[in-house]
């Protein structure tokens, strides 16, 4: 939870962002909720208790083919 | 003796029976036929070849190839296919991609899109690990984020109104100038050459962030290079009367429906029976007219065996009459490049010199 999220080795366009809380998704209505640590873990907007983890904006390399 | 250019020389006639073809090979080479001069000659090969186009739009032409043997025609056509370069995008970088489609899909999606850029300003890369440089390599941004639309209407469903973006399409790469390509590529600005090809589909919350980034290359490596949709080729067909027996008056509707629309002519008054010649390349060769008896020895179907209709379909940058061109330049190269080698076999003298190939 308290990883810092500028993990970012290519250092594309994304500013390294300073040491925050964590932002997660609601499964049930899809707003973005900062939970700390030691709070309960609830939507803000609809009360929901499931949440998602956000997908890194590490960059991943393909190949088109 | 001279080398036939018409069409109705029989020797250039593959025939077409009811249940097989006949004369298949072509015979006009040096030793066949006796007391014939048929070694090649460049003035007589000239005076034969004709390229004419029939029929041309914005995106695809149909042209005749006449008087070249089949090889040099199939050549062509795989030339067209597999070795004209085109640019696409092989690499792709994600920073995020929140979509329901995979990263590794909507990677070989992009790599599909034709772009609209010249391959003969850009170089090819040796090797795919070559450094990126101006020259060799095109950036485009891909960033869309979809969002609800709040003026939609209320009663709405269509998600093109409920929703900003929720299409990914080809029109938003936006291209990142690199180096000297900002005046280079000025006239011409790189994108894809169609705007409304769907990648993928957003939903309020997902949003698609990459880099992506463009070489030259050609189809034999990966059928995106392919600067075609189809190349491909035909033999003329012929439909050959015989004037010793006359199709019977009280038959000739029967006759003229063995046949594709507008092949066979029929005069009211008399009933004579005729061939349009500009129609006859229409006749699909179904052998109907074999079928019935009473036609027997009134007609022989062929194909003529020198003369390629060749339809192609482009797609991406080039226009559809500048492919043949195009092709001939690489088969130049190609040539060039054999004859070079032979010449560094004959100047080595004892034939056992190292003669250095390309995988051209």
């Amino acid at each position: 939870m308290n990883q810092p999220q500028n993990a970012n080795p290519a250092g594309g366009t994304h500013p390294p962002v300073q040491r925050q809380d964590m932002e997660y998704i609601c499964a049930d209505c899809g707003a973005k909720n900062e939970i700390k640590s030691r709070e309960p873990i609830r939507c803000r907007e609809c009360g929901h208790r499931i949440m998602y983890k956000k997908r890194t904006k590490r960059m991943v390399q393909f190949e088109a083919r | 003796m001279t080398a036939s250019t018409s069409k109705f020389d029989p020797r250039k006639h593959v025939g077409v029976h009811a249940e097989r073809v006949s004369h298949v090979s072509s015979t006009n080479f040096p030793g066949h036929h006796p007391d014939e001069d048929h070694s090649w000659d460049l003035e007589r090969f000239a005076k034969g070849l004709t390229v004419k186009i029939e029929r041309l739009s914005n995106r695809s032409i149909e042209f005749d190839l006449v008087g070249v043997d089949a090889s040099i025609a199939n050549a062509y056509r795989r030339i067209m296919l597999a070795e004209v370069p085109t640019i696409c995008v092989e690499r792709v970088y994600v920073w995020d991609n929140t979509s329901v489609i995979v990263d590794e899909v909507l990677a070989q999606r992009i790599g599909l899109i034709p772009l609209n850029v010249d391959p003969a300003l850009m170089d090819m890369k040796q090797s795919p690990n070559d450094q990126a440089t101006d020259r060799n390599t095109l950036v485009f941004r891909l960033q869309v984020a979809c969002q609800r639309n709040k003026n939609a209407p209320k009663d709405t469903t269509d998600p093109n109104q409920l929703y900003i973006n929720s299409d990914v399409l080809s029109s938003h790469l936006t291209w990142i100038p690199q180096g000297e390509q900002e005046i280079v590529l000025a006239d011409n600005p790189p994108a894809p050459s169609n705007p409304n090809i769907v990648l993928g589909k957003l939903r309020p919350g997902q949003e698609v962030d990459m880099e992506l980034h463009a070489v030259k290359g050609v189809g034999k490596d990966h059928a995106k290079f392919c600067p075609v949709a189809t190349a491909s080729y035909r033999l003329l067909p012929l439909v050959i009367l015989n004037p010793e027996n006359p199709v019977p008056p009280h038959l000739t509707e029967k006759f003229q429906k063995c046949f594709s629309p507008g092949v066979i002519r029929v005069d009211p008054q008399t009933k004579a029976i005729s061939v349009d010649e500009e129609k006859m390349r229409n006749e699909t060769m179904s052998r109907e007219v074999y079928r019935h008896p009473e036609f027997e020895g009134c007609v022989q179907l062929a194909r003529v065996r020198d003369h390629f209709l060749f339809n192609v379909e482009s797609e991406g940058f080039y226009p559809p009459q500048r492919l043949l061109p195009e092709a001939t330049a690489v088969m130049r190269a190609k040539i060039a490049h054999i004859k070079r080698a032979a010449e560094t076999l004959l100047n080595n003298g004892d034939g056992l010199g190292d003669v250095e190939m390309a995988d051209v």
